[in-house]
């Protein structure tokens, strides 16, 4: 039933360099696949959805593989950092709680030891994990192709279910996280009928900053209720200036699910996902808040 | 638990098979390579109900590479008006369902194979076979299947003089329902569904087979009865059972859905037409597709019953799933619904349905927890209606020494009560439970019991004692639930041996005799039977021996811990003689020494559980957590704990998944839409807790070690067990599975 392919005609690189990697990203024109943890590709290669000529496995090269913290704060994360390698960063997690435990979502033990978060976001599935927890953080990412460098925003760069805005021979380098203010604290929560294994019905992240109670900047992450990931900016703009009065958070939760544009099918009903952004977009904003109480 | 003073049986010993296993060295199926092997594909049906026109197989036997192609011409036809029974399957079915004959009849159907020098040109080779289908409507689940103007399947079934999907009707009869009814105070009435669900083994139907030019067959499978792989390939194909030897590989799950087979006929044909050995291994998405789950059921039950608690009357009506031929599992809901309980009117009437889904294959305790769903949910409403505590209404109904079940049983010393003392006395039952713990959660409790026939039928072992005085031990069975370990338990014990120096093996067709299925919870209680058997008379042997030795009688000889002594003082003084010390002397003394025993075992006693589980519900996303499971079981004696523990909660867990989680789901097109592990939601590790087995062992009295069967009973009781704790949180009943959270949702009303 399913489609074949021949392992053994595919041709298998490890540049350990960004440039060498582009250069034949290029020179394969189209018929190379980037591999990061494999966790998504191996499986499609084994279903007959992909079936690369060449593979370049970006893990040998160092900006992709780094996790470095600027001076002012920020972060920045290669895109081929495993979620086992950032989960045991000393500082990551207790500055972006949310979008560490977003990314050590993903899949099992195992799957951890390789998934990435530019895996996730390449691989542009709207369920992907990561990424309204990215979006929600105000993540940065930094691609590299032929023509040079380019930045932009986490949430501009899903086209579709499967479909990036990567010009061809792109390859996404890193994600930079904006410095944190005191007072901010993120969060994540998937929807599954599991308790792991499973694929997001619905995913909302939340980040926040507060002063003397106040939310002073908030944004939402959506996922798995659109053909992309969203940013729901009403549902920020509900939450600033708010002491996150139920009002307000009632508010945002009814951003939440008026952004939601989502498919009926067997991993969800739409009435089911709609109500459940709301519900969980109430959840992060606890939890954010607990941990921006603490920052 | 268990009082006998017993070395090896009871004990937790190291299993056979066990360190093969945990270094990844255990041959299962797709394990196997032979020397000039081909590979085999099959070409499916992309249609649910289609007529087969014509198949145009020119274009794919001229691919290079290809080797040999096969349709349903090569197949053995049995007619469809003359059954040809194997135990509960009939060919006419079997081999319409290997390959598609006249009719696709579900998307996914084998129309045609393919075995060529690599998997990819046979897979290549399948793209060209050209079929014309004449694509007809087609119809999915039982209420549609049942109308008066469904598409229907087979232009030979009938039921009631007229053409339909119906293909038999079971009927169970006790006492007189209408009079019953009428002498009840009160009468519930609930109607039921449930989903098809697969026993999801983790290791795909795979073989290797090689054909010689003597016209001789060798099938290496793993399967549930390397016998039935025997017959069923010698019907299929037209071989002699003789020509045939079944080699049992290791088996990655089963759970009765291995007590068929799809690969093995199609295989021989392929090896037989190209003269090389050939392999075949099925892809996860063929087994959720074409191997059969078990039934959906659409079910109603009525049960009257006296102020008091006792039970009058009890009627049900289960229309079950058969897939796209007849067959489904009708007997377990038809029979085992109602026999726990002593009932003196019962109507109980089942339908087998078919539909175009891949034909339904057993599931442990067959159709038995689809009825029990029904009729243990009533007797909750039944219970909370009359204000008796559930596990005293089901005390006082339940079944004892001489009840008559409606399937026509006598019962002897059966243990139903004890399992349910089991759970009253236990402290979960009496735990406090936090019914509301936080703001949108709730918690709940209930309990329901079930019942499984149990089965004996035909075993075989064989005993030989090795030159060097050790212990080999074959049966005929493959062992899919630690039987061996088990068996091993067992031959140490009665030889009074230390259990390393037992070794069990499972022999193949032409090694050991003939052997029913694993299945039916029979094997550990049917081997150990013959084992027992064997080793006695190697024990006679062996005394015998001992006897000419010392020139007394063998009558006064006694073995015990392994060694021949004088059985008391008026037989003499000897020194005793151990087993290696008889081995090394059995040449001069009279020969190899060894037994076996081939049995068609009875004194099955039926099995009986009975649950008490605690579930969370979170009221705003509908997803239901179990917290607590407590099942307590009869099965006789544990002779090795481990694998009767690991049987109920593994059943536990199977229950789980059918009550929250697990379904097939169509597409408007009849196609199955999940057909993966990510989209077919068995339970993981971490969405269960700890299930605590509450091991009664009660021994029966027709088994030498008081043996029960075990393996199907843990399935019966969870289905309802939880939807009872579902509606004791939430104060809503559900009346159809799995209680996924949008359906929870909206019964909610969210
Ligand atoms: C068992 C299992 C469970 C899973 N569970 C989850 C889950 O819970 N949540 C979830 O979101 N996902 C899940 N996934 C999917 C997958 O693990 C994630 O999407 C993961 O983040 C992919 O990362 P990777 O590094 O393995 O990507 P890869 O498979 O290496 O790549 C994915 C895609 O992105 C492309 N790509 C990778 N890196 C780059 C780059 N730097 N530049 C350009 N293109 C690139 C690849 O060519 C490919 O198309 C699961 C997968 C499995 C097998």
């Amino acid at each position: 039933m399913t489609a074949e392919m021949t392992m053994t005609d595919i041709r298998f690189l490890a540049p350990e360099t960004l440039d060498d990697a582009i250069s034949a990203y290029a020179a394969a024109q189209g018929a190379a696949r980037i591999l990061a943890g494999g966790t998504d590709l191996l499986v499609q290669m084994r279903n007959g959805v992909a079936r690369p000529g060449v593979i370049i496995d970006i893990k040998g090269i160092g900006e992709l593989t780094d996790i470095a913290e600027g001076a002012d704060g920020s972060f920045t994360l290669g895109a081929a950092v495993s979620g086992a390698v950032l989960g045991e960063h000393p500082r990551f997690g207790t500055v972006w709680p949310g979008v560490l435990e977003a990314i050590n979502l993903i899949g099992s033990t195992q799957v951890q030891g390789r998934a990435s978060a530019g895996g996730n976001l390449c691989n542009a599935s709207p369920a992907g994990d990561s990424v309204p927890a990215m979006v929600a953080a105000g993540a940065v990412v930094t691609v590299q192709g032929p023509k040079g460098r380019r930045q932009l925003a986490v949430e501009a760069f899903p086209a579709g279910p499967g479909r990036t805005n990567l010009a061809p021979g792109e390859i996404v380098v890193s994600f930079t996280l904006p410095p944190r203010p005191p007072g901010s604290g993120d969060a994540y929560l998937r929807m599954i009928p599991r308790t792991e294994m499973d694929i997001a019905v619905v995913g909302v992240g939340v980040n926040l900053t507060l002063a003397d109670g106040v939310v002073t900047a908030a944004r939402v992450g959506l996922g798995a209720v659109a053909p992309t990931v969203l940013l729901v900016a009403d549902a920020g703009r509900a939450l600033v200036g708010s002491r996150l009065e139920d009002a307000a958070v009632d508010a945002a939760a009814a951003a939440c699910r008026a952004a939601c544009n989502p498919i009926d099918d067997k991993r969800g009903t739409i009435a089911y996902r709609v109500r459940a952004a709301g519900v969980l977009l109430r959840r992060s904003v606890a939890i954010a808040a607990e941990r921006a109480g603490r920052n | 638990m268990n009082a006998i003073d017993n070395k090896w049986i009871g004990q937790r010993t190291i299993r056979p098979d066990g360190a093969d296993k945990v270094t990844g060295r255990a041959g299962y199926s797709a394990d196997n390579a032979m020397p000039g092997m081909i590979w085999a594909k099959i070409l499916r049906s992309p249609h649910a109900h289609a007529n087969i026109r014509g198949i145009d197989t020119a274009k794919a036997a001229a691919l290079p590479g290809v080797k040999a192609v096969v349709t349903a011409r090569d197949i053995t036809e049995f007619p469809v008006d003359t059954p040809v029974m194997l135990g509960i399957q009939d060919m006419r079915w079997m081999s319409r369902n290997v390959m598609a004959r006249e009719k696709a009849l579900f998307h996914g159907h084998p129309v045609a194979a393919v075995a060529a020098i690599s998997e990819e040109i046979a897979a290549e080779a399948c793209r060209l076979i050209e079929v014309e289908y004449e694509v007809l409507p087609h119809v999915i689940e039982i209420e549609d299947a049942i109308r008066p103007d469904a598409p229907l399947l087979h232009d030979f079934l009938r039921h009631e003089g007229k053409p339909s999907n119906i293909a038999s009707t079971m009927v169970n009869k006790l006492g007189d329902i209408e009079a019953g009814f009428a002498s009840a105070d009160v009468i519930i009435e609930r109607s039921f569904k449930t989903r098809p669900v697969h026993q999801g083994y983790i290791e795909p139907q795979a073989c290797t087979v090689s054909c010689t030019a003597d016209g001789k067959v060798t099938i290496w499978s793993s399967s549930q009865g390397q016998f039935m792989v025997r017959a069923m390939t010698a019907l299929l194909t037209g071989i002699p059972q003789s020509s045939i030897r079944a080699i049992p590989a290791e088996i990655g799950g089963g759970f009765g859905a291995k007590t068929v087979i799809y690969l093995e006929p199609i295989a021989v044909l392929l090896s037989r037409k190209s003269g090389r050995p050939v392999k075949m291994v099925m892809s996860r998405d063929e087994v959720f597709r074409a191997t059969g789950p078990t039934s959906g059921s659409m079910s109603t039950v009525k049960i009257g019953a006296k102020k008091d608690g006792t039970i009058v009357a009890a009627q049900g009506t289960f229309h079950i799933q058969a897939g796209c031929l007849p067959g489904g599992p009708v007997r377990g809901p038809v029979g085992c619904s109602f026999a726990p309980y002593e009932i003196a009117n019962v109507l109980s009437v089942g339908y087998d349905v078919v539909s175009n889904r891949s034909k339904v294959t057993a599931y442990r305790a067959p159709g038995a927890p689809l009825g029990a769903y029904a009729t243990e949910t009533v007797i909750d409403e039944l219970a909370e209606t009359l204000g008796i505590d559930p596990l005293e209404l089901r005390l006082k109904n339940s079944a004892g020494k001489g009840t008559k079940a409606a399937y026509g049983a006598v019962f002897g010393d059966v243990t139903f009560k004890e399992t349910i003392q089991a759970i009253r006395n236990h402290p979960h039952y009496a735990a406090p439970l936090d019914r509301a713990p936080a703001k949108g959660v709730r918690r709940g409790r209930g309990v329901a019991s079930g019942f499984w026939y149990n089965a004996g039928g035909e075993s075989s072992a064989q005993l030989n004692i090795t030159e060097d005085g050790n212990v080999t031990v074959t049966t005929g069975h493959p062992d899919v639930g630690g039987s061996r370990a088990s068996i091993a338990n067992v031959a140490a014990e009665l030889l009074g041996i230390d259990h390393s120096r037992v070794s069990v093996l499972i022999g193949d067709t032409s090694s050991i005799g003939f052997s029913n299925l694993t299945g039916g919870s029979r094997v550990t209680f049917a081997s150990a039977m013959v084992v027992t058997q064997s080793a006695e008379k190697v024990i006679t042997q062996l005394r015998e021996r001992a006897a000419k030795i010392w020139k007394i009688e063998p009558e006064a000889v006694a073995w015990s811990d392994g060694e021949a002594r004088p059985a008391g003082a008026n037989a003499g003084q000897f020194p005793p003689l151990t087993l290696k010390e008889l081995a090394a002397k059995a040449n001069e003394m009279g020969g190899p020494i060894g037994a076996g025993v081939q049995l068609t075992t009875t004194g099955a006693d039926p099995g009986f559980a009975t649950h008490v589980v605690d579930v969370e519900v979170d009221e705003e996303l509908g997803i239901i957590r179990v917290l607590r499971y407590t099942a307590a079981q009869d099965v006789g004696r544990a002779l090795h704990p481990d694998y009767v523990e690991g049987q109920i909660q593994g059943g536990v867990v199977q229950g789980i998944g059918w009550a929250l989680s697990e379904e097939y789901l169509y597409d408007k097109q009849g196609r199955l839409d999940n057909a993966s592990f990510l989209d077919y939601r068995m339970p993981v590790c971490s969405d269960v807790p700890m299930i605590e087995p509450v091991v009664l062992e009660l021994p029966n009295p027709k088994h030498p070690q008081g043996v029960r069967g075990a393996g199907e009973a843990p399935l019966v009781p969870p289905l309802a067990a939880i939807s009872n704790a579902v509606y004791d949180a939430l104060g809503k009943r559900f009346y159809s599975l799995p209680m996924s959270p949008p359906k929870v949702m909206e019964v909610l009303g969210g």
